[in-house]
């Protein structure tokens, strides 16, 4: 039932990442997505794939909706897979090689890694925001990340209020949208058959209400908001005022600390570890 | 007597499977009898909309069968369209599909997809308009530029144009000032009167279905709670008020009167009739 899903993918819920303060969510997505991008030896990406696990595993949302969301993006994983797989050129003789394919062992790595690393990105994300804050969280977030940018004349607050407005009026439209439609399949419209022409013509009869009722719901919004002495980000003060408490500034530490470490893991070797190991015992 | 429109054992289910599962509409049987009007009443959220949208087949009820002089409307959903033209269905605050250049334009919307020729679209377009209280000036201007009342008219002239054979309104009067209300509905009932369409009214006023219904069916969560003609209907007060529904206000009126000896009949719905009834009992004092 569309009316009743916030847009995104909102998952209500207590874990603990529901309850971090989404300003220090935003900083750690950004500390997060360096982690995932930069992490090139094995070592490294086992780390990134391994906190991956930890953000999943900590966020409580159940593995089938998350794979569920992750789904139509099949076709771009499979596509940058075999792309990677089968364009890579390595050194040494490949391994298959069969009329003009050739299929080189960095091929497999650097097919798994990027493989890996988009699977992390989609799904790390996914539980760090879109799964486990709010929509009207996460423009709040923002806006108060980005408050710095005020003091040189970027309208922050004015973009995070249509940001919100936005988020909020999506539902609304597409729930218009099923109404118009059905108004005018009443009156025998047809968008199913014919050609491209033909359809892209029905879609008229849908679109100019759509927009007169969009541009009429501006209207009424910006008249009720001045009504109600709206007068942009100054003074304003929030109905949720975002705290963040010890557990916040644990998680942002232990993360950055995560990144820094996936730095230094990318220059080091296997050897280098053993020795390392071999040192401490 | 024949029916127009025949439900059987329907029942619909929002969000079958998820969290937001709802049973809109429950086991209903009931049947539209043919050149009538029927007036649907019932709560907010009883399931009047979505009964009207199972009519002319916009949704598929998840179980039972939708009959339409006795053949079911999904027996052959490749024809739908021609269900849709044979059924009109005017949307709660239709104006919102208004979308051509001009008012004709826009009201030969549907015969158009029908397919009908070009004279004859141009014949129902005059007819409907009419009915509907439209002028020939106002044909000729943009839709987005008439009043509210205007538009509801232009978008009720948009589906009575396809001339169908049973119309189904959902609260066509709604919102508007009392005038409006008694051109667009004394209209319809013209216009059902001269060509013998079954008509179908969900309202919120009982006045309304008081001055033009034949029959009533009353909705409660989902399921038909009362169902017969209009002074059947009325003069079960109580039952009414247990669905959260009303009694024209007259009717109260002439309770109250009765209370106070004043006059000997309750059934009385209409203005028109209460005159009739106050003016015998001023001569007979
Ligand atoms: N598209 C929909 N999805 C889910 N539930 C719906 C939908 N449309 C209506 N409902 C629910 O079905 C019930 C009946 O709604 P409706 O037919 O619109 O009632 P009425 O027109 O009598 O006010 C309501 O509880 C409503 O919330
Ligand atoms: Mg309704």
């Amino acid at each position: 039932m569309l009316k009743d899903v916030t847009f995104g993918q909102y998952y209500p819920g207590n874990s603990l990442l529901h309850r971090t303060d989404p300003r220090i969510k935003l900083i750690i997505l950004v500390e997060y997505l360096v982690l995932v991008l930069v992490a090139e030896s094995e070592l490294a990406a086992l780390t990134s794939l391994a906190f991956t696990g930890f953000l999943i595993a900590v966020s409580g949302v159940r593995f089938s909706v998350l794979i569920k969301s992750a789904k139509p993006l099949i076709f771009v994983l499979a596509f940058t897979a075999i792309v990677n797989l089968f364009f890579t050129v390595g050194e040494g003789e490949p391994l298959v090689s069969f009329y003009f394919i050739k299929i080189y062992q960095s091929g497999i790595r650097n097919a798994v890694m990027m493989l890996l690393r988009l699977l992390s990105l989609v799904l790390g994300t996914s539980v760090l925001i879109s799964f486990t804050t709010s929509p009207l969280e996460l423009t709040d977030a923002i806006e108060s990340v980005l408050s710095p940018l005020k003091k040189i004349k970027v309208p922050v607050h004015e973009f995070a209020m249509m940001m919100s407005i936005a988020l909020r009026f999506i539902p609304t439209l597409i729930e218009e949208t099923n109404k118009i439609i059905s108004a005018q399949k009443a009156r025998c419209a047809d968008f199913e058959s014919g050609n491209l022409l033909k359809r892209l013509k029905a879609l008229i009869p849908i679109l100019i209400p759509l927009f007169v009722s969009a541009v009429r719901r501006a209207e009424e919004l910006a008249d009720a908001m001045e009504c109600r002495c709206y007068h942009g980000g100054e003074g304003r003060t929030k109905l949720k005022v975002m705290k963040s408490d010890a557990k916040d500034y644990v998680f942002l530490v232990t993360v950055t600390l995560i990144t820094v470490a996936v730095f230094f893991l990318n220059r080091l070797t296997w050897s280098e570890v053993v020795g390392f190991c071999a040192d401490i015992f | 007597m024949t029916n127009a429109l025949e439900l059987k054992n329907i029942s619909v289910i929002y969000g079958e499977g998820t969290p937001f599962r709802k049973a809109a509409l429950n086991n209903i049987n009931t049947s539209f009898p043919k050149g009538e009007i029927t007036g649907i009443i019932g709560h907010t959220g009883s399931g009047k909309s979505t009964l009207a949208s199972l009519l002319n087949g916009l949704s598929k009820p998840t179980e039972g069968e939708v009959l339409l002089f006795g053949e079911n409307i999904w027996a052959k959903p490749k024809e739908m369209v021609k269900i849709r033209s044979r059924v009109g269905l005017v949307f709660q605050y239709p104006e919102y599909q208004l979308f051509d250049e001009t008012v004709e334009s826009d009201i030969s919307f549907g015969p158009k997809n029908m397919g009908l020729p070009d004279d004859e679209i141009k014949k129902r377009v005059k007819l409907a308009s009419e009915f509907c209280g439209l002028s020939e000036k106002e044909l000729k201007r943009s839709p987005f530029e008439l009043s509210g009342g205007q538009k509801r008219r232009v978008a009720i002239a948009g589906v009575l144009a396809m001339q169908p054979e049973v119309l189904v309104l959902d609260e066509p009067a709604a919102g508007l000032d009392p005038k409006g209300r008694e051109e667009i509905l004394g209209g319809l009932t013209e216009y059902k009167n001269i060509y013998g369409t079954t008509l179908i009214i969900i309202s919120h006023s009982m006045e309304d279905i008081a001055n033009y219904a034949d029959n009533i069916l009353v909705m409660k969560d989902g399921e038909v709670y009362m169902q017969g003609g209009v002074h059947e209907i009325f003069m079960q007060a109580e039952k009414l008020f247990d669905a959260k529904l009303d009694l024209p206000q007259i009717t109260k009126l002439f309770i109250e009167l009765k209370k106070r000896n004043l006059c000997e009949n309750t059934d009385v719905y209409t203005v028109g009739y209460a005159k009739k009834e106050i003016e015998k009992a001023i001569t007979s004092k």
